[in-house]
């Protein structure tokens, strides 16, 4: 039965789902173009359920039956999963309104994809991560179709529509294997058969680490990890840009933060069946994100790759496990997400006489056209490159120490090296900006939301080392729920 | 004994009627084999004791899925000769495929076991059918445990409407709508009565 307690939790995403469907019907209703208001409410909506969340508190509730949880580490996961999405949508309405392809529908649909990504970070069942799944999936094949009238849009829509259906089947004859298995879905369950609750340790069979491997596999798609990641480049240069930037933050940061769930809640006792499929995705994605990066001209193909090779650098602190571990994960996710908006913000900002360009080599001479914007995205490169005194530098230094605490040594080693060379394309952009002869400069000014989101990021990035302390701590009571024996 | 005759003739009938869907030269042909298939995997079910899920299938697939195919293939202008290109040729790497699969499955169904504690893992075990039938035993579950599922889904079907909508909806000019209000609303004085002679027209 339904309890009326039942309802606290899940009050952030009740609310959204009825402000999605109150906001449809009023762009449905209004006649005029509304994708300015609606975006606005939006923006409002995904607020006002940054302030439910956090009132939630910070005790662990279970609802429906199990099927969700609300705890410090879903709490912090959607803060971030929000902040990106408000951010997104803030920063698409410009270009909608510049392209003249805006419709109330877009954001809209971000909304729902946000609620999407809310009830994968708070599932506790796998069928509850499913529907999360998919209802965030989906509506990211709708955005990345969204300018039908583009070849490119609607063939990377279709693109990644196949291959996520894929995924999705894969993720879901792994679960049906565990299910097989153990004869329940839950977390707690699953978690109890293979911690062996009642004394006798279960050795997991053929059948169950078929199913993990597929579970993983099916996941590893949607973040976009090495050798699942063919669709992310493809996708991400044909989808527009806005949605671009959209895809690369905000699904992310709920889909690690799905998988870091599902590795350490049911499998946490299987580390040593899982690590090493974890290692291997990692360092294939450095790899990966570091070589193929090098010879793109594209800068939204050069960014996919890039977030591939991110997502290396995460899955190293997945690979280590334990709260430090997961710690250094989630404080990777936050700095990531600021580094990936600003930069996004600079690249919406690209355009000369009105035209959206997209070459790397179009921000030849910024520093002297546009000094301001040139220092930002200086910044921003860096940061991601891991130079010091930036954020970037922090997100790396957490997830290998927990990697050395761990003593995946080899594992450290290959990610640094890959870092020295992702180091080179990222400073060659700072090399472009700042020492090629400009051939066009790019418009000014920016406009409004670009400029507070380019502000905002280079602002966080840069205070992070100054004052770490709320981020950090933070993310060390957020990992630690995870870990109920430890703590 | 007879209810394994009957397994065997749905199971067998399905099989082969999978197999003429692919292999059919007609693809409205191959349609019509699909919905045998149906059926014969609704018998299946039937035989199982899943009666709502064998009626469901009959009524989604063959009543909406497979009558759609139907509708979307005698629609498209698809030539069958190009269609039916390099079908031969995809053949013994697709078999082999299958094989490889085959064999990867029976590994790992060979070394299968069970949770040791699964029974009391099953969190809704289901209702012999003197207690409860199928399709009243899903529905008490669907809307108690399981109304957050329910309502996602209902999300998740929503939002495609909405990509579906978004995706292939066009305003289009010159398309005369039938406004009702309006043909209401018609006065009198725009009908004009007259009285015509035989023979003789306007």
């Amino acid at each position: 039965m339904i309890k009326t307690l039942d309802l606290v939790p899940v009050l952030p995403e009740i609310f959204m789902a009825v402000a999605g469907l109150a906001l449809l019907m009023l762009g449905v209703f209004r006649k005029e173009d509304n994708t300015r208001p609606i975006s606005v409410l939006v923006i409002l909506v995904l607020g006002a359920a940054m302030m439910l969340v956090s009132s939630l508190g910070a005790e662990k509730h279970l609802a429906f039956n199990g099927l969700f949880v609300a705890d410090r580490f879903a709490g912090f996961a959607k803060g971030l999963v929000l902040l990106a999405s408000a951010f997104s949508v803030a920063m698409s309405l410009q270009y909608l309104e510049k392209e003249r392809i805006g419709r109330f529908e877009y954001p809209v649909l971000v909304l729902f994809a946000t609620l999407g990504m809310m009830m994968m970070v708070s599932a506790n069942d796998f069928m509850s991560l499913y529907l999360g799944l998919e209802l965030q999936s989906l509506s990211l094949y709708i955005l990345a179709a969204y300018q039908r009238d583009s070849l490119k849009s609607t063939e990377s829509g279709i693109k990644y529509f196949v291959l996520g259906a894929l995924a999705s089947g894969l993720l879901l004859y792994g679960v049906s294997l565990l299910y097989g298995f153990a004869g329940t879905t839950s977390f707690e369950g699953l978690h109890n058969v293979f911690a062996g609750g009642d004394g006798h340790h279960v050795k997991p069979g053929l059948g169950i680490i078929a199913g993990l491997v597929f579970v993983v596999a099916g996941l590893s798609f949607k973040l976009s990890a090495v050798p699942f990641h063919m669709w992310a480049p493809d996708v991400y240069e044909g989808a527009p840009t806005p949605v671009t930037s959209f895809f690369a933050v905000a699904p992310k940061i709920a889909a690690i933060c799905l998988f870091v769930r599902v590795m350490t809640g049911p499998f946490g006792d299987l580390v040593e069946q899982w690590r090493q499929v974890v290692v291997f995705i990692s360092i294939a994605s450095m790899f990966v994100g570091a070589f193929a990066a090098v010879v793109q001209t594209n800068i939204k193909r050069l960014m996919a790759y890039s977030s591939i090779g991110h997502v290396g650098f995460i899955l190293v602190g997945v690979a280590a496990g334990g709260e430090l571990g997961i710690q250094g994960v989630l404080i990777y996710l936050a700095i990531y997400l600021f580094m990936n908006l600003g930069t996004f913000a600079v690249i919406l900002s690209m355009r000369q006489k009105g035209r959206l360009v997209e070459g790397i080599s179009d921000l030849a001479g910024l520093s002297k056209t546009n000094p301001v914007m040139a220092f930002i995205m200086a910044a921003l490169m860096f940061s991601m490159a891991g130079v010091p005194p930036l954020a970037g530098f922090w997100g790396k230094f957490y997830v290998f120490m927990a990697a050395i605490e761990a003593h995946l040594y080899t594992l450290s080693i290959l990610g640094i090296l890959s870092s020295v060379v992702s180091a080179f394309y990222y400073l060659r952009i700072i090399k472009i900006m700042y020492f090629d002869d400009a051939a066009e400069p790019l418009d000014r000014p920016v406009g409004r939301s670009m400029a507070l989101v380019m502000a905002v990021s280079t602002l966080v990035i840069l205070a992070f080392t100054l004052v770490p302390a709320p981020l950090v701590t933070g993310a060390k009571a957020a990992a630690a729920v995870l870990f109920p024996a430890a703590g | 004994m007879f209810t394994a005759l009957i397994f065997y003739m749905f199971a067998g009938i399905a099989v082969g009627s999978g197999v003429m869907v692919i292999s059919s030269k007609n693809p409205v042909h191959s349609v019509l084999w699909l919905i045998l298939a149906f059926f014969n995997a609704a018998g299946l079910f039937l035989l199982l004791g899943a009666e709502f899920l064998a009626m469901v299938l009959v009524v989604v697939y063959v009543g909406a899925v497979a009558v759609l195919f139907l509708f979307v293939v005698m629609m498209l202008d698809i030539n069958l000769v190009e269609f039916r290109e390099g079908f031969l040729q995809y053949l013994p790497t697709g078999a082999l495929i299958g094989v490889v699969l085959m064999v990867e499955l029976l590994a790992m169904l060979g070394g299968w076991a069970f949770a040791p504690d699964i029974d009391a893992l099953i969190k809704a075990p289901t209702p012999t059918l003197d207690q409860a039938s199928n399709t009243v035993a899903l529905g008490k579950l669907i809307y108690t445990n399981y109304v957050y599922l329910f309502q996602a889904s209902g999300l998740v079907l929503l939002v495609a409407m909405i990509g579906t909508i978004l995706l292939t909806h066009r305003k289009r000019t010159g398309v005369r709508k039938q406004v009702i209000a309006d043909q209401v609303n018609r006065s009198s004085k725009s009908v004009e009565l007259r009285k015509v002679q035989t023979g003789r027209g306007i």
